[in-house]
């Protein structure tokens, strides 16, 4: 099975995605991920304005299958969240790169996103 | 252990399956998605390889006694080419498994077959030849377990793509089986038995076929293959029972009337566990089985704390009022009253619902009831199952 990895994103070996827009880094999880997931019914995460660490827990991603803990790719403040998926968590299935985006943080720091793997790097992790 | 293997393993494995251990046994979990599979078994027909039930016969003068005296119903009042569903319970009434007790049609050399639940099926033949010498019974009891293959075709269209896939329909048209009823008919050139039996709700059969002779079977009843995770959610949405969760001996050991299925038992017939049942039944129940909806976001999952509503907003802890049990409070400040056994997200209701026991105060349905999700209660209320109309 091939997944779509697109390059101009940055990840984390636990399958969450980071990709910057104007100033801010938006979060989800990877095409892998959704896929090793199934059927996508519950998402939770923080409000806006908490202080998130870079690999510490933001939020829980759960299919009918599994619990799945989410992780920070970049410290900074939740700026944003997908509140769609509160009602429509089939969108994480469905485009996890597009309209399932988790959150958006202002990053504290843009430096740590270089510590990120690069799509090469992400998809030989999960060939 | 090396786990076990349906004859249809390698087909699933080729579709692209992904698998799951499940009572011992390597089976399909999902082949699309749970959802489509879901749908497909609610809006049209879907198929599941249930080869991981067990099959035992039993036959010889005394197969019915024998059979009556080791489950709950009455197997005396089956006729041939009938069924009927039944608990198997200790002298302590406790559910050790639930099954389908099958008389088989006249035409069959075998008098009973009887199907207890994944990874059971040694313990149980065990558990039957014991009994046949300790009441010096006359009658054979066989594993066949290895030798089938049980394909499960479910659904308001399964009547009709059974009957299409059946060659000489010589045994009648399946489409008038009654329900519970069982009959031999033709498949891809296999002898199989057939039995208008589910665990979906929805109309549907039962296939039991050679092992060897599985492929050709499942392949001519064409239609949206099914994993175990879709098998959960439609029976969760229909309240049935599973083995090993809803009840488990060592685990969780309940009786048929906390389990609610007292339709099951039958306390005119002798059986083992029938005077402790008779008992439990004057006395009445302390906890029973419900289904519940919670009123809030989450999934409820098996193992999860069922608690008190009116102590559990997190505040309580504090003011503890009057009468409360402060010492059993759990983070969320509610008192633990019960525990999920079984949860999911309806994919038909598209709400997060549930089974578990609780004290028999709150089994009414309407009374309200939480279920503590990583350390936050969520609000639920008791529902009567099933969640959805079959």
């Amino acid at each position: 099975m091939s997944f779509e990895i697109p390059d101009e994103l940055g990840y984390l070996t636990t399958h969450e995605w980071a990709r910057r827009e104007n100033g801010t880094v938006r979060v989800g999880v990877s095409d892998f991920a959704q896929d090793e997931l199934g059927d996508v019914v519950f998402v939770e995460f923080p409000e806006t304005g908490e202080e998130l660490t870079r690999e510490a827990e933001f939020g829980v991603v759960e299919s009918i299958k599994a619990v799945s803990d989410l992780y920070t790719p970049v410290s900074g403040t939740v700026a944003d969240t997908n509140d769609a998926l509160l009602d429509v968590p089939e969108l994480v299935n469905d485009d996890p790169y597009g309209e399932g985006w988790m959150i958006e943080v202002e990053p504290a720091d843009e430096s740590e996103f270089e510590d990120l793997l690069s799509a090469e790097e992400y998809r030989e992790q999960i060939e | 252990m090396a786990l076990r293997e349906s004859p249809l393993r390698a087909a699933h494995a080729a579709s692209g399956a992904t698998f799951t251990e499940f009572g011992g046994w390597e089976m399909p979990v999902e082949f699309e998605s749970i959802h489509t599979e879901h749908a497909s078994v609610r809006e049209s027909v879907g198929k599941f390889d249930v080869s991981h039930m067990g099959e035992i016969e039993v036959s010889g003068p005394d197969a019915a006694a024998l059979l009556d005296r080791l489950t709950t119903n009455d197997v005396t009042a089956l006729d041939p080419g009938t069924a009927q569903y039944a608990m198997i319970t200790d002298s302590r009434g406790t559910i050790l498994d639930d099954t389908v007790v099958y008389r088989l049609p006249e035409w069959h050399d075998t008098g009973y077959l009887f199907v207890p639940n994944a990874g059971h099926d040694g313990e149980t033949t065990t558990r039957w030849e014991s009994h046949r010498e300790e009441w010096a019974l006359d009658a054979t009891v066989e594993n066949r377990t290895d030798d089938y293959a049980m394909i499960a075709v479910q659904g308001p269209d399964a009547a009709a793509l059974l009957a299409g896939a059946v060659g000489d329909p010589g045994a009648g048209d399946v489409r008038e089986l009654p329900r519970f009823g069982t009959t031999g008919e033709t498949i891809a050139d296999a002898a199989c038995l057939v039995s208008r039996t589910g665990y979906t709700g929805e109309d549907g059969f039962e296939v039991v076929a050679p092992a060897r002779e599985a492929g050709p079977v499942w392949d001519a009843l064409d239609c949206q293959p099914c994993g175990l995770g879709a098998r959960d959610t439609l029976r969760i949405e229909m309240g049935f029972l599973l083995s090993g969760q809803d009840f488990d001996p060592e685990e969780n050991p309940r009786t048929p009337y906390e389990a609610d299925v007292a339709f099951a038992v039958d306390l005119g017939t002798e059986f083992v566990g029938r005077d402790a049942l008779a008992r439990a039944k004057d006395t009445g129940v302390a906890e029973r089985l419900v289904g519940f909806a919670l009123d809030e976001r989450g999934v409820p999952r098996a193992g999860y704390d069922i608690v008190d509503p009116d102590d559990a907003d997190g505040t309580i802890a504090d003011g503890a009022a009057p009468g409360s049990t402060t010492a059993e409070s759990t983070t969320v400040g509610g008192e633990v009253i019960g525990t999920v056994t079984s949860g999911t997200v309806s994919p038909t209701l598209g709400e997060p619902i549930g089974l578990g026991y609780v004290p028999i105060e709150y089994a009414k349905p309407g009374t309200e009831i939480a279920v503590a999700i990583r350390g936050e209660p969520k609000e639920a209320r008791v529902r009567a199952t099933p969640f959805v109309d079959g």
